[in-house]
C-alpha cells in the first residue's frame, strides 16, 4: 500500500478524482506477483510428485486447476488496485493523542473482564471438543503457549535470541524421568519421588543450566548467542539420543508416573484423559501470566526492556546489563524446565520431541503472537497451532507445514509486529521502520 | 592406537567433507556480509541445486556413464544445480526478504520469515519430489581407490568433492577481490549507506549476493546429493554446520568461512573417529561453543570488507 501514501495527504481533491483509475507504478509488478502466487498456489494444492518423475506433480496441477488459480489471481490483483484507490478514502486519520484519550476514557474494569470472559472460555470450550482436539490442545497448544510465555522473557522482554530453548524442556522432562521412576531411563535415582516434587527440582535445574550456558555466552553479541544457544540444543538433543545408557537412546523414555496428589485427604491421579491436564496447565499458565505482568510492570521489566532498546545506553545509565540478562535467561528457562515435568509425566517422550524444529516452532510462536506481549504469545500459541491442528483434516498430514511456513512468511510481511503486539513493542518497530533506531538488541551488532 | 592408524584417512575424508561446508558457508558469510542476517533458508537453497543437479544428470543418462561422459555429466550437473540454486535464493531474496527490507522492519522480523520460507520450501520440494531418497545414476565407480597419500587411500569422490570445493572457493575469492561486483559487495558490507551514496545500487548488490551463494551451494548441492543422495531434508544438517563453519572462521569473513569449514570438517572426522560415529555432530557443536567462548569474533576475525 506503499504507492497510496502519497494520494492520502490530499483528501479533498482525492474525493474528485477517486474513481479514475491511474496506473500507479507497482501495479504490474502486483499483477505478475498474483499470477505467481496463483500458480505456486496450483501446485501446491496439486497432487504429489515423486523422486522417480518430479515434473508429476506440477504437470498434473497445471491443466484446468491452473486456469481457475491464476482467474483468482487475477480478482485479488483486481481488489489490491481497488483497495489502493477505496481504501485512503475510508480511512480516518486516526492521531496517537485519540487513541490515547480513548485508553483513558475506556473504563478501569474493561480489561479485568475481558480477560475473565476469556478465562471462562477457556474453561468451558474444550469440554466441547472431541478427543483428538483435546490431546492436541494440552500437549501442542498448552504447552507451546507455556513455553511461549517463558521464551518470550528471553526473546520479548530481554531482546536475546535463543534457538536453543528446548535444551531445557529435555533438562525438565529428563530430570522427571530421573527422579520419578526406576524403570523410565536406565539411569536413575535411588528413590523415587511424586512427580509433583519435580516441579521446583526441575525448576531449579533448568534455571542453573540456562545461568551456566549464559553466565560464559550473554557477554556475546546478538547472533552469536543465537549460534550458541543453538549450538547448546542440538548438543542436548544428540546427548540425549546417543547416551543409551543414560537416557536409553532414541527408545526414550516410558514409564514416567502420571502426576498424583494425596495431601490432607485430598486424593486425585491424573490419568490418560486430557482435560485434567488441561486444566492444570491452564491454571499454571494464568499464574505464570499474572507473574511475568508484574515482572514486566518490575524494576526488572524496565531494565529489560532498556536493555532490549539499546544496550550500551542501558550500560550507561547504570543498568548492570549481564545480570539482568542472567536473570531473563534462568527465568526463561525455569519455565522451560516446567513445562518439561509436565510434558514427561504426561505421555511417553524420547529425543525427536527436543528438537531444533521444536526451538523454532516456540520462537515462531512467540513472534508470530506478539514479542514481549504477555497476551499475543498465547493467542499466538492457540493460533498457530491450531492452524497446524485444523489442516490435519483438510490437507495431506504432510503437507501441512508448506501452509504453515506460508502463513509464517505472509505475517512477517504484512505485521512484523505479530498478532497482538505489547505497545512498547509497537512503538519500537515503528520508530525502526522510520528509521531510528533497532528495534533488537538482539541483532543489532553493527550497521 | 587405531587413530593414529587411520589418521591420514580421517584427514582425507575431515578436508573433502570440509571443502563441501566450506562451499555452503561462503553464501551465510556473504549474506551476512552485506545485511547482518543469519540467512536461515540458505540450506532450503543447497537442497534445490542438489535435486535439480540430480534430475539434470538423470534426464541426459538415465542409466548411468563412464569414461569421459561422466566427467561432462558431472559438469552439467553441476551448471544445472548452480543455476537452480541460483534462482532459488533469487525468489527467497525477492520473497521473503525484499518486502520487509522496503519497509525497514527489524531484524528478527527477517529471521522469522526465512524461517517460514525454509519451512515452505523444503515441505514443497518433499511433495514436489517425494519423501524418499533420490539417488543420481552412477557416473564412477564409487569403491575404486586412485592413488595413496601418506597411508590414506584417496577415492575418486574425494578428488570430486575437494576439487570442485577448491575451484568455486577460489573463483569467489577473485570475484570478492578483484571484480566490480565483488568491490561493490565490499562496500556495502562496510556501509550500506555510504554506499548508497558512491552511486552504487544496494538493493541490487544485495540480490546478486544472494544469487552468488546460491551458485555456490547449489553446486554444492548437486555435490553432495551425486555423492550421498538427494531428499528434501538433505539440507538440514549440512547448513547448521556450514554455518556453524561460517562463525568459526569469523562471519562476514569470506576467507575466514573457507577455511572453518575446513577446519570444522577434520575435526569433525577425528571426534568422530575418537568419541565414535554418533558424536561427530556433538563434536561440531562443542567446537562452535567453545570458539565462541574464547575466540568470539571467529578465527579470522569478522568483516567482509577486511577480507583482503
Amino acid at each position: 500500500m506503499s504507492a497510496a501514501s502519497p494520494e492520502a495527504g490530499g483528501r479533498g481533491s482525492m474525493l474528485g478524482s477517486a474513481f479514475k483509475w491511474k496506473p500507479a507504478k507497482g501495479d504490474a509488478g502486483r499483477l505478475l506477483a498474483c499470477v505467481l502466487l496463483s500458480l505456486v498456489f496450483a501446485v501446491v494444492t496439486g497432487p504429489d510428485g515423486t523422486g522417480d518423475d518430479p515434473l508429476r506433480g506440477i504437470k498434473g496441477s497445471l491443466h484446468v486447476r491452473a486456469v481457475y488459480f491464476v482467474l483468482g489471481g487475477l480478482v485479488l490483483w483486481v481488489l489490491l488496485v481497488a483497495g489502493r484507490v477505496f481504501v485512503p478514502l475510508l480511512r480516518r486519520p486516526r492521531s496517537q493523542l485519540t487513541s490515547l484519550t480513548n485508553r483513558a476514557l475506556e473504563p478501569r474494569w474493561a480489561k479485568p473482564l475481558l480477560c475473565l470472559i476469556l478465562l471462562a472460555f477457556a474453561i468451558w470450550y474444550p469440554r466441547t471438543i472431541s478427543n483428538a482436539a483435546q490431546n492436541s490442545l494440552v500437549s501442542d497448544v498448552a504447552i507451546y503457549a507455556l513455553l511461549g510465555l517463558g521464551l518470550n522473557v528471553v526473546v520479548g522482554f530481554a531482546g536475546l535470541l535463543d534457538l536453543g530453548y528446548i535444551a531445557f524442556y529435555a533438562i525438565g522432562a529428563y530430570t522427571t524421568a530421573y527422579f520419578t521412576s526406576k524403570t523410565a531411563i536406565p539411569w536413575h535415582a535411588p528413590f523415587v519421588w511424586n512427580p509433583f516434587f519435580l516441579f521446583p527440582v526441575a525448576l531449579i535445574a533448568a534455571a542453573i543450566a540456562g545461568v551456566i550456558l549464559g553466565g560464559p555466552t550473554l557477554r556475546l553479541r546478538g547472533d552469536y548467542l543465537a549460534i550458541v544457544t543453538l549450538g547448546f540444543g542440538e548438543i542436548v538433543q544428540l546427548l540425549a539420543k546417543n547416551a543409551q545408557g543414560i537416557t536409553n537412546g532414541s527408545r526414550g523414555a516410558f514409564g514416567v508416573p502420571p502426576l498424583s496428589v494425596n495431601l490432607f485427604g485430598l486424593k486425585y491421579k491424573w490419568g490418560l484423559s486430557a482435560l485434567p491436564y488441561y486444566y492444570l496447565i491452564l491454571g499454571i499458565i494464568v499464574l505464570v501470566m499474572l507473574a511475568f505482568n508484574a515482572l514486566n510492570r518490575s524494576r526488572t521489566g524496565r531494565a529489560l526492556a532498556a536493555i532490549r532498546e539499546d544496550e550500551i545506553a542501558a550500560e550507561a545509565m547504570g543498568v548492570p546489563t549481564l545480570k539482568y540478562k542472567l536473570i531473563a535467561f534462568a527465568i526463561g528457562a525455569s519455565v522451560s524446565g516446567f513445562a518439561g515435568v509436565i510434558f514427561a509425566t504426561k505421555q511417553f517422550f524420547d529425543p525427536s520431541s527436543f528438537s531444533f524444529q521444536a526451538s523454532i516452532l516456540v520462537l515462531t510462536v512467540v513472534i508470530f503472537g506478539g514479542m514481549g506481549s504477555i497476551f499475543g504469545v498465547v493467542l499466538g500459541a492457540v493460533v498457530l497451532q491450531g492452524l497446524l491442528f485444523n489442516l490435519r483434516g483438510t490437507v495431506p498430514d504432510a503437507d501441512r507445514y508448506i501452509y504453515f511456513g506460508a502463513v509464517i512468511m505472509l505475517m512477517m510481511v504484512f505485521r512484523p509486529q505479530g498478532l497482538l503486539p505489547s505497545r512498547r513493542r509497537s512503538r519500537e518497530i515503528a520508530m525502526s521502520e522510520a528509521g531510528l533506531g533497532h528495534a533488537d538488541s538482539t541483532m543489532s551488532g553493527r550497521s | 592406537m587405531s587413530f593414529f592408524h587411520n589418521f591420514w584417512q580421517l584427514t582425507v575424508d575431515g578436508l573433502s567433507t570440509g571443502s563441501l561446508y566450506a562451499v555452503i558457508a561462503l553464501g551465510y558469510t556473504l549474506v551476512y556480509g552485506v545485511l547482518q542476517l543469519i540467512n536461515f533458508a540458505h540450506s532450503e537453497v543447497f537442497m534445490f541445486g542438489g535435486f535439480a543437479g540430480i534430475f539434470a544428470v538423470r534426464g541426459v543418462a538415465p542409466g548411468g556413464a563412464s569414461g569421459w561422459t561422466s566427467v561432462g555429466l558431472i559438469f552439467w550437473g553441476l551448471l544445472c544445480g548452480a543455476l537452480a540454486g541460483g534462482l532459488a535464493a533469487f525468489v527467497l531474496e525477492r520473497t521473503a526478504y525484499a518486502p520487509l527490507r522496503r519497509r525497514g522492519a527489524p531484524k528478527l522480523a527477517y529471521l522469522i520469515s526465512a524461517i517460514g520460507a525454509s519451512y515452505f520450501a523444503f515441505n514443497l520440494a518433499g511433495k514436489e519430489f517425494g519423501r524418499q531418497n533420490v539417488n543420481g545414476p552412477t557416473l564412477y565407480d564409487d569403491r575404486s581407490v586412485l592413488f595413496h597419500v601418506f597411508s590414506a587411500s584417496i577415492r575418486i569422490r574425494t578428488v570430486l568433492i575437494f576439487g570442485v570445493a577448491i575451484v568455486m572457493l577460489v573463483l569467489l575469492d577473485r570475484l570478492v577481490n578483484a571484480t566490480r561486483l565483488g568491490k561493490a559487495i565490499r562496500a556495502v558490507a562496510q556501509d550500506a549507506d555510504t554506499a548508497s551514496l558512491m552511486g552504487i545500487n544496494v538493493g541490487r548488490v544485495i540480490v546478486l549476493t544472494f544469487v552468488v551463494g546460491g551458485l555456490l551451494a547449489g553446486a554444492g548441492g548437486f555435490l553432495y546429493a551425486q555423492v550421498f543422495s538427494a531428499s528434501y531434508t538433505m539440507g538440514f544438517l549440512p547448513g547448521i554446520k556450514a554455518f556453524t563453519a561460517a562463525v568459526l572462521g569469523g562471519i562476514g569473513n569470506v576467507r575466514g568461512a573457507m577455511l572453518g569449514g575446513v577446519v570444522l570438517g577434520v575435526i569433525e572426522s577425528y571426534g568422530g573417529d575418537l568419541l565414535g560415529g554418533n558424536y561427530v555432530d556433538v563434536v561440531a557443536f562443542l567446537v562452535l561453543v567453545l570458539v565462541l567462548l574464547f575466540r568470539p569474533s571467529g578465527l579470522l576475525g569478522e568483516r567482509l570488507g577486511r577480507a583482503a
